[in-house]
């Protein structure tokens, strides 16, 4: 096995990705409680950031900065609609407010103030959102959100941020402090490996590979990062040498990384935890239908709702496990040869 | 502070409302399209605010210090316009744009495009919580500015207009009022026939608001109401203002269809002559 094709992947795990039991082994976390983390660093370096929550602080960990900071946290309680248009009027004052919910209650309930009061006039509001995809897996349906960067990328003005693990969630917040305009951040609700080095090169809009490869490549978001590498290991072991591409923004796409992977392997595979409609998988066959078309495959949730359970149960029966990457890349590849 | 006009008397604000509502007549009718009916209810008090209440500054519209005005019933934007137009904000040659293609002036109002507008409003049931979110913003950088939100009485259906009711009183945000102009009538049907809100005093006192009621085309009232909602500490004020839909031009009063309909130039000219007549009388 080679492992001088991964970047930014932790040696100490790379020896790992091929073993069964990955995902049950590798030390992780989730990427809310990096997300809650972060803050509290960025709290005692930037007074203009405030946090307002609506009921779920103590889930999401944002509670802790509400400890540290209370005069800059605000809990508008089981009213989202309402803290997410506050959120737009503190902007309006140069304050940057990190308006911190549930993916489904940010992108659905709430998607009015989202839209209309905070992307149109293109207030500086981060929304952080937990429980993105089916990662809440134990609450089910109603609090899985599935849907939120299918919905979020189809809003004007809008920077849709999904990162990997722990460690890149925490360069993700950092950087869209440092981008002026809405940003919407996804984090997982059930604990994610944590995969990378802190040299990751994380900027908004650049996808960044992470395993070299020629034959194909798989182009992932949030927490099918890691899928995607442990499919990639399992392929290398049938000799098939795959690139995987860490997309964590959405929106701007790397369109240039798009067409780099068509041009020079000539097949790709797209793994979304998000319903398989507007998400990675479209934006990524928008690019190549218009510009270098090349067998290409989705992985996402197909036109289903999924249920309560363990959440790399409902991974792999929704289809969206490290061997269903591995399925797709082996099709994908069959249609290159034809 | 910085007014950089005084104050207007009650007389002044009188003939200044007159202006305004001749400049919405005029404004919907060129563009062919609009809300007079909102627009010609909440005049006198938009009017009070920019040509009396608030700490403002034309010539330096984002000024941090400066109150804030939201019009949450955006669709009344056509008074907004105008108010800040004969503010000094921008000129006036622009409301002859409304609505037209490449216009500063939109249909619903865009904060980007038009000096002096502090927020984008269009969707009901925002404006009073972006005006809590504001509101906070000024209690945390310590600037004493007030901040005011104009609600519409069909858009207190919104149910996030109760979610920003409880929040406003949970923070005790005197520096944030409140103005609903209560003018009866919404886009399909009376309220009070389509949705009951009353009583609306009660229930706004119910969430711990502080609540005054006047006539919201009495002049020397809306100022002294205005006045009084700036000094009460403790709590925010709602100003209830009745209100009549279509104000100053009698075949629009209290008359639904004139929610969001352009009068032709015949039935402009009628209004004009009307206002203006109204209000060269003693």
């Amino acid at each position: 096995m080679s492992h001088n094709n991964y970047n930014f992947i932790r040696p100490d795990i790379i020896a790992d990705l091929s073993a069964e039991d990955f995902f049950t082994r590798a030390e992780g976390e989730p990427t809310r409680a990096s997300y809650a983390r972060t803050m509290l660093e960025i709290g005692e370096q930037n007074a203009k950031v405030v946090v307002l929550d609506a009921d779920v602080s103590t889930s999401i960990g944002t509670n802790k900065f509400a400890d540290k900071f209370p005069d800059r946290s605000f809990n508008f309680g089981v009213a989202e609609q309402n803290m997410f248009a506050a959120a737009a009027g503190m902007a309006t004052t140069g304050l940057i407010p990190f308006a911190t919910t549930y993916a489904v209650f940010a992108s659905l309930r709430a998607l009015d103030m989202v839209r209309n009061s905070i992307h149109y006039p293109r207030l500086n509001v981060k929304i952080a959102a937990s429980h993105s995809g089916i990662t809440p897996g134990p609450d089910g349906v109603t609090h899985q959100g599935q849907e939120d960067l299918s919905i979020m990328r189809a809003i004007a003005n809008s920077t849709v941020i999904a990162p990997a693990d722990a460690d890149t969630t925490a360069l993700a917040v950092v950087a869209a402090i440092a981008y002026d305009g809405p940003v919407y951040l996804s984090f997982t609700r059930d604990p994610v490996p944590k995969i990378f080095t802190p040299d990751y090169p994380f900027e908004i809009g650049k996808a960044v590979t992470v395993r070299d490869g020629s034959d194909a490549t798989i182009f992932a978001i949030r927490d099918l990062t890691a899928h995607a590498l442990v499919a990639a290991e399992r392929l290398a072991g049938r000799g098939v040498d795959v690139r995987v591409i860490d997309c964590h923004t959405l929106k701007p796409l790397d369109v240039k990384s798009v067409l780099q992977a068509a041009e020079e392997t000539g097949a790709i595979v797209t793994a979304e935890n998000n319903i398989f409609f507007g998400g990675l998988g479209s934006a990524v066959a928008e690019v190549l239908v218009e510009n270098h078309p090349v067998p290409m495959k989705r992985i996402g949730v197909r036109d289903t709702f999924a249920e309560s359970g363990p959440y790399l149960d409902l991974l792999d029966k929704y289809g969206l496990s490290a061997r269903h990457i591995v399925t797709a890349v082996e099709e994908v590849l069959e249609r290159k040869k034809s | 502070m910085s007014q950089k006009t005084q104050p207007m008397s009650v007389d002044e604000l009188e003939q200044m409302a007159a202006a305004i509502r001749c400049d919405i007549i005029e404004m919907i009718c060129t563009a062919g399209a609009g809300h007079p009916g909102g627009s010609l209810s909440a005049t006198d008090i938009v009017t009070a605010l920019y040509f009396r209440l608030m700490r403002i500054d034309p010539a330096n519209p984002r000024w941090p210090e400066r109150d804030r005005f939201i019009l949450s019933k955006g669709h009344a934007c056509p008074v907004w316009y105008a108010a800040l137009a004969e503010r000094g904000f921008f000129d006036k040659s622009h409301l002859g744009t409304l609505r037209r293609m490449g216009s500063i002036l939109q249909g619903h109002p865009d904060m980007n495009k038009v000096p002096g507008i502090d927020m984008t409003a269009g969707s009901l049931g925002h404006g009073l919580s972006v005006g809590i979110g504001m509101a906070l913003a000024g209690r945390l950088l310590k600037s004493d500015y007030h901040v005011w939100v104009v609600i519409g009485d069909g858009e207190s259906q919104e149910g996030s207009v109760w979610e920003a009711a409880m929040s406003g009183a949970k923070w005790k945000l005197d520096n944030l009022t409140a103005i609903l102009d209560r003018n009866n009538l919404q886009n399909d049907a009376f309220v009070d026939e389509l949705m009951p809100i009353e009583p609306l005093d009660d229930k706004w006192r119910a969430f711990g608001w502080n609540v005054v009621k006047i006539d919201g085309h009495d002049m020397s009232a809306i100022v002294t109401a205005l006045e009084g909602a700036k000094a009460h500490k403790g709590a925010p004020t709602i100003v209830i203002a009745q209100t009549v839909k279509g104000k100053g031009v009698s075949y629009m009063e209290n008359v639904c269809d004139w929610h969001g309909k352009a009068p032709c130039r015949e039935e402009a000219d009628k209004a004009l002559d009307e206002i203006r007549r109204c209000s060269c009388e003693p």
